[in-house]
């Protein structure tokens, strides 16, 4: 429906806008970047710096990706979890039982 | 030069993100267009795994040679958390999008998007 | 999908291949504190080793390793041990939702308590995650319908 000239319009749009976005970014891992800080405004630790400081601290475990994901933020991946089995659910109920409807019906479709 | 050298995994992103969007746009089989989100997403988690390094840092697993005290040695862990659980709900959402495809097969004995439509069209006429 | 790929070069590679990826799996899981790894990863391993049996073989012959009826209840089980590690915590030890250092587990250091929450949880992410990659492949060679 959309003719092949309107389809070219927007790709080229949205990608002149994520370079144009790109560019404003900071120089990769560069440590005065934002993401890179130590502080919040207030003199609080980010929550980065605090993780990194105290994994090892509070559950003698060297992997400090497991710790967060585990400990620190254990409700977020119970959720995360939900959304898994919640997916397996969904294609329980969309399908089963093809051939025995199918054959009920006398053939149809 | 040295704007290309010190961003080059961003201008990567980019191309990633264009291509899957071609797929999405321009082909017409769905299942190629089902294909072509799937790239996307891999560039868009890509991207954000990116952002998380620091020059001089390393894995975020805590190594006896640097002490915990001086967090410039390792990089910020909280992409990395954030993208481990986007990988595995991508994968469960690709499956959902494939059982409904198997369903529209079921029905309708087509997979182009022009003659689904017209399918459609006729189907709710009567 | 439900006939077996018909080629015996297949089916001897795959039969070779299949248990050291499922060992494999395990040890990804259980040695997700010291390096790389965890739930997530190590459950998406052994998901690929009972599907790489699955396309080799055919349905009827893998359903040996891992039937029909027991895929559903190992992610429910899978689910449950999450929730009821949280709820322990709150009812038997009485601090929060999902803290650890509520665990009844006598004689143990707050550390080690922390610590062994952490592995019970990624084993029961281990098994949800593995059971509903292993039905999406299932219910959909359910639902073709042979022409």
């Amino acid at each position: 429906m959309m003719n092949q000239g309107l389809k070219w319009m927007v790709l080229l749009g949205f990608a002149g806008l994520m370079g144009w976005g790109m560019w404003g970014l900071p120089d990769r891992g560069d440590l005065d970047a934002p993401m890179n800080e130590k502080t919040t405004i207030t003199g609080t630790p980010t929550p980065a710096a605090h993780y990194i400081e105290h994994a090892y601290k509070e559950a003698k475990t060297p992997n400090i990706v497991t710790v967060v994901l585990g400990d620190y933020r254990s409700i977020d991946t119970l959720g995360e979890v939900l959304v898994v089995f919640t997916a397996g659910l969904i294609l329980i109920l969309l399908l089963t039982n093809r051939r025995k409807i199918s054959a009920l019906d006398g053939g149809d479709s | 030069m040295e704007m290309f050298l010190a961003n080059y995994a961003y201008a990567f992103t980019l191309l990633i993100l264009c291509i899957g969007l071609y797929g999405m746009f321009f082909k017409r089989n769905l299942v190629k267009k089902v294909i072509g989100l799937s790239i996307f997403q891999a560039a868009v988690i890509m991207f954000f795994v990116s952002l998380a390094s620091k020059m001089g840092g390393t894995v975020p697993v805590k190594w006896d040679e640097i002490p915990v005290e001086m967090i410039d040695g390792y990089m910020n862990p909280l992409p990395h958390t954030l993208m481990l659980t986007a990988i595995v709900v991508g994968v469960a959402t690709q499956g959902v999008a494939f059982g409904l495809l198997v369903n529209i097969w079921n029905r309708f004995k087509t997979l182009e998007e022009d003659a689904l439509n017209e399918a459609i069209l006729e189907d709710s006429r009567d | 999908m439900k006939r077996s790929f018909e080629s015996p070069i297949t089916l001897l590679g795959a039969r070779a291949l299949a248990p050291f990826i499922m060992m494999f799996g395990l040890y990804v899981i259980f040695h997700g504190h010291y390096s790389p790894g965890g739930g997530f990863q190590g459950g998406a391993l052994l998901a690929a080793s009972v599907l790489l049996m699955r396309v080799a073989s055919g349905s009827k012959t893998s359903s040996l390793i891992l039937s029909n009826a027991v895929t559903t209840p190992m992610g429910v089980v899978g689910v449950l041990i999450y929730f009821g590690t949280g709820l322990l915590a709150m009812f038997l030890g009485g601090s929060n939702f999902l803290d650890y250092e509520g665990l009844p587990i006598p004689g143990m250091s707050p550390y080690y308590l922390r610590y062994t929450g952490i592995l019970i949880i990624e084993v029961g992410v281990g098994l949800a995650v593995m059971a509903a990659l292993v039905l999406i492949y299932d219910k959909m060679a359910d639902g073709e319908v042979s022409q």
